[in-house]
């Protein structure tokens, strides 16, 4: 049954978008950490996306996409009162919150911001002292930040250009805040597979528990197929039903940025053959 | 045996099924077999003995009256021989494509001890698919009779594939209102996603499912069972018994070195992407596979048969399958063993993976595979591979497909306190009813059995359908017509 788009948001004009989707049966069991496989058209790809966000009472959850391929492109040509073909969920594991004493240091990339922000919700609902940073190359591509700052009130920002914060990278005001603060209780990170990298790196000498989401290539989202396969620990697990959050200091990045590439051939020829021709399903 | 003396008519050969050309078949995805003319059938009807006590009807999970419904064929009335088949069996255009009729009712008929057995799966097929060239309107009109919905009852149903349909389509048939809920957005499970198109053209399903509609069972696709509801809230809300048939749907892995690299896949993964992706009209359609020249399929069932058949398919160079021990042993359907051979399959027998190794970039470029002879039978009466030390090859591949069996998924059984499960995960459910250890909850199919066959899910899609209707109508209620086995099966 299709799910109806009823707002959309464009955060970064052509990039980034935020759908708010009318969907009360997710709406109302999504945790943080949870993600949807949704699907556009009738021989659409099924791809994952995290909630950013989910109100039981109105029945809606929200997801925020980088247009970075030719569903995601697909997707932004919805508007509010479009539908989306297949919407299915909550998926995953939801992200492990309990009462902890330290703070909780929420980590957020790019559009990782976003799925990042239902995750500190999480732990500031639970009673968390929850410290957000988020990074991006300038400020005109930082999400979310309205929103964080709603419930957060130490919102730390760092941009490649100075734009905004502190120049640099999100990792140099995570390492001072880990150096200042010894009582840190768990740091979450969200985002590109560099930046989750790097994280781990920052937070192994302090031995500091890092979560991290994987962003892996899925296709059912139920445990069927093991296209989400990761190492971790040595072990393989599924992104899907295993994660997709998992320990950032015993996920094997250079594997996972690896299977990211699997179809990089195939992705590009379809979403090239979509900007010059738009979709096949109008056709 | 209590056959009828053999006539002349059993001397006629069995009539041979037309089949697209093997070189021509292996470069698309068409129905490989193309299905018995009227001519055809009638001739091949007129082959059945039509024995008092059949054996072939022994043979058969869902105990259709295969004589009955061949009888018909011969008589020309294929109306009252879907009516037959229909009794027992929810999907014969699906049936009489992919079980394995020459272990089941095939293996027993008696045409068959001498010579070759009456085609009954061919005729099965015949028969749905002369049905299903009408409308589903029709097909409901003269289907099963139907009593008055039930509005106090309803029944949820977990999963789509071939036990759940089973059971909704029989309990609808009985008036009892069925809501199926599938987790992907196609209903079928197996059928749409795993089955290709050339051995189970999609439409085949789409139509049996079309004609469950008709009777007024619900399907909500995009629900998955254990996620986006669980056993217990379908109770909470009403549902007066649940039957969970989910499958055995997570994929096992070889365990060796090398097995996450880019371009080694699961064959669900690989089937799921082909066959419900549709990746065989990539770019036309979204989801990719990606071209391989040399591909490698481990596992010797009907899946890896399916996987290597679907490469092939897909313009692989050379499709090889390796299997640890000898064609002999191989699970599959021997007719799946003899079409692939006939496309071109390139068997490695007693061949078993060591390891995967990459290049620079994790993408596979080679598999080390380990010779192996045939030991002492195992518990399964089948020869345990043994490997010869260091007797290794290494072959020049970039694509393996992995077929060596599925797992029971947790979703269901993590959500639902007081499941019992065995050790593996596969849920505990009485043989003779499906029940489970939560009364009105019942299973059947790959999630209790581990990996088999469609018939048989659907014969464990049927024996709790009925211990539903017993439970809800009250006993001997569920054995009214359109159901009429319930009393023979004493006698057997």
């Amino acid at each position: 049954m299709p799910s109806r788009i009823l707002r959309k948001r464009k955060l970064i004009p052509g990039m980034t978008s935020e759908l708010v989707i009318e969907a009360p049966h997710i709406a109302a069991k999504a945790l943080p950490g949870n993600f949807v496989i949704l699907r556009v058209w009738e021989d659409g790809e099924r791809i994952p996306l995290t909630i950013a966000d989910a109100d039981k009472e109105a029945g809606t959850i929200t997801l925020v996409y980088l247009v970075m391929g030719k569903t995601t492109a697909h997707l932004e040509t919805l508007d509010a009162g479009d539908d989306i073909l297949d919407l299915c969920g909550p998926l995953g594991r939801a992200t492990e919150i309990h009462k902890v004493d330290g703070p909780v240091i929420c980590v957020g990339g790019g559009t990782g911001i976003a799925a990042m922000h239902h995750i500190a919700k999480g732990h500031h609902m639970a009673g968390n002292r929850v410290v957000t940073i988020i990074g991006a190359r300038c400020e005109d591509l930082l999400l979310f930040r309205d929103e964080l700052c709603s419930f957060c009130p130490e919102v730390l920002i760092a941009t490649n250009d100075g734009s905004c914060g502190r120049q640099g990278l999100v990792t140099d005001l995570l390492v001072e805040m880990l150096e200042n603060d010894k009582t840190v209780a768990e740091v979450v990170a969200v985002g590109p597979v560099p930046m989750m990298r790097a994280v781990a790196e920052a937070t192994r000498p302090f031995g500091v528990k890092t979560t991290v989401s994987l962003n892996s290539i899925m296709v059912d989202g139920i445990g069927m197929c093991g296209a989400c396969r990761v190492s971790v620990g040595g072990e393989t697990r599924f992104a899907c039903v295993d994660g997709p959050e998992f320990d950032g200091h015993a996920v094997d990045f250079g594997e996972l940025g690896a299977r990211l590439t699997a179809f990089k051939d195939q992705e590009r020829l379809s979403y090239e053959e979509f900007k010059s021709h738009g979709c096949n399903c109008s056709k | 045996m209590a056959a009828t003396a053999p006539s002349k008519k059993t001397k006629a050969p069995r009539t041979a099924m037309p089949e697209q050309d093997p070189k021509v078949r292996a470069r698309n995805f068409e129905e490989v077999a193309l299905g018995y003319t009227a001519d055809m059938a009638v001739a091949e009807a007129g082959r059945c003995l039509q024995c008092k006590k059949p054996a072939c009807r022994k043979g058969c999970p869902v105990e259709i009256d295969i004589p009955g419904f061949i009888k018909q064929i011969a008589a020309g009335d294929l109306d009252e021989a879907y009516a037959v088949l229909r009794q027992t069996n929810s999907l014969p255009a699906v049936c009489g494509r992919v079980c394995p009729q020459e272990t089941q009712c095939e293996g027993s008929c008696i045409v068959g001890k001498k010579g070759e057995p009456v085609a009954i799966g061919r005729l099965e097929r015949f028969v749905a698919d002369t049905h299903l060239a009408k409308t589903a309107c029709e097909t409901v009109t003269g289907g099963p009779a139907c009593s008055m919905p039930r509005d106090d009852l309803k029944v949820a149903c977990i999963g789509s594939g071939p036990a759940s349909l089973t059971c909704a389509g029989y309990l609808a048939a009985r008036g009892i209102p069925v809501t199926v809920f599938e987790a992907l957005h196609e209903v079928g499970g197996v059928l749409v996603y795993g089955i290709p198109e050339f051995r189970l053209p999609k439409a085949v399903v789409r139509q049996e499912v079309e004609a469950m509609k008709a009777l007024g069972v619900e399907f909500k696709t995009n629900w998955v069972g254990g996620k986006t509801i669980t056993v217990p809230e379908l109770l909470e809300s009403g549902y007066s018994a649940v039957f969970i048939g989910v499958g055995a749907g997570l994929p096992r892995f070889l365990g060796v070195p090398g097995e996450n690299l880019i371009g080694v896949f699961s064959a669900n993964e690989y089937l799921t992407r082909v066959n419900l992706g549709r990746a065989y009209k990539f770019p036309a359609a979204d989801t990719p596979t990606f071209p391989a020249k040399h591909v490698v399929v481990f596992g010797g069932g009907n899946v890896a048969m399916d996987a290597a058949r679907t490469a092939m398919r897909l313009g692989a160079d050379k499709v090889s399958l390796a299997y640890r021990r000898t064609e002999h042993e191989m699970p599959c359907r021997r007719e799946e063993l003899h079409h692939a051979k006939e496309e071109g399959l390139d068997i490695l027998c007693l061949n078993a993976p060591v390891e995967f190794i990459g290049d620079e970039t994790g993408r596979l470029k080679q598999i080390v595979l380990q010779r192996m002879v045939l030991g002492e039978p195992d518990e399964s009466g089948r020869c345990s591979p043994v490997a010869c030390q260091g007797d290794t090859c290494t072959l020049e591949a970039d694509m393996a497909i992995v077929a060596v069996g599925t797992g029971a998924n947790p979703l269901i059984s993590q959500t639902t306190p007081g499941l019992d499960t065995y050790r593996r995960g596969y849920i505990v459910a009485d043989p003779a009813t499906g029940e489970t250890s939560i009364p009105n909850v019942f299973a059947g199919g790959d999630i209790v059995t581990g990996a088999a066959t469609v018939i048989s899910a659907m014969g464990a899609g049927r024996r709790a359908a009925k211990a539903i209707a017993d439970r809800l109508l009250g006993p001997g209620a569920a054995g009214q017509p359109p159901d009429d086995m319930a009393d023979d099966s004493a006698d057997a």
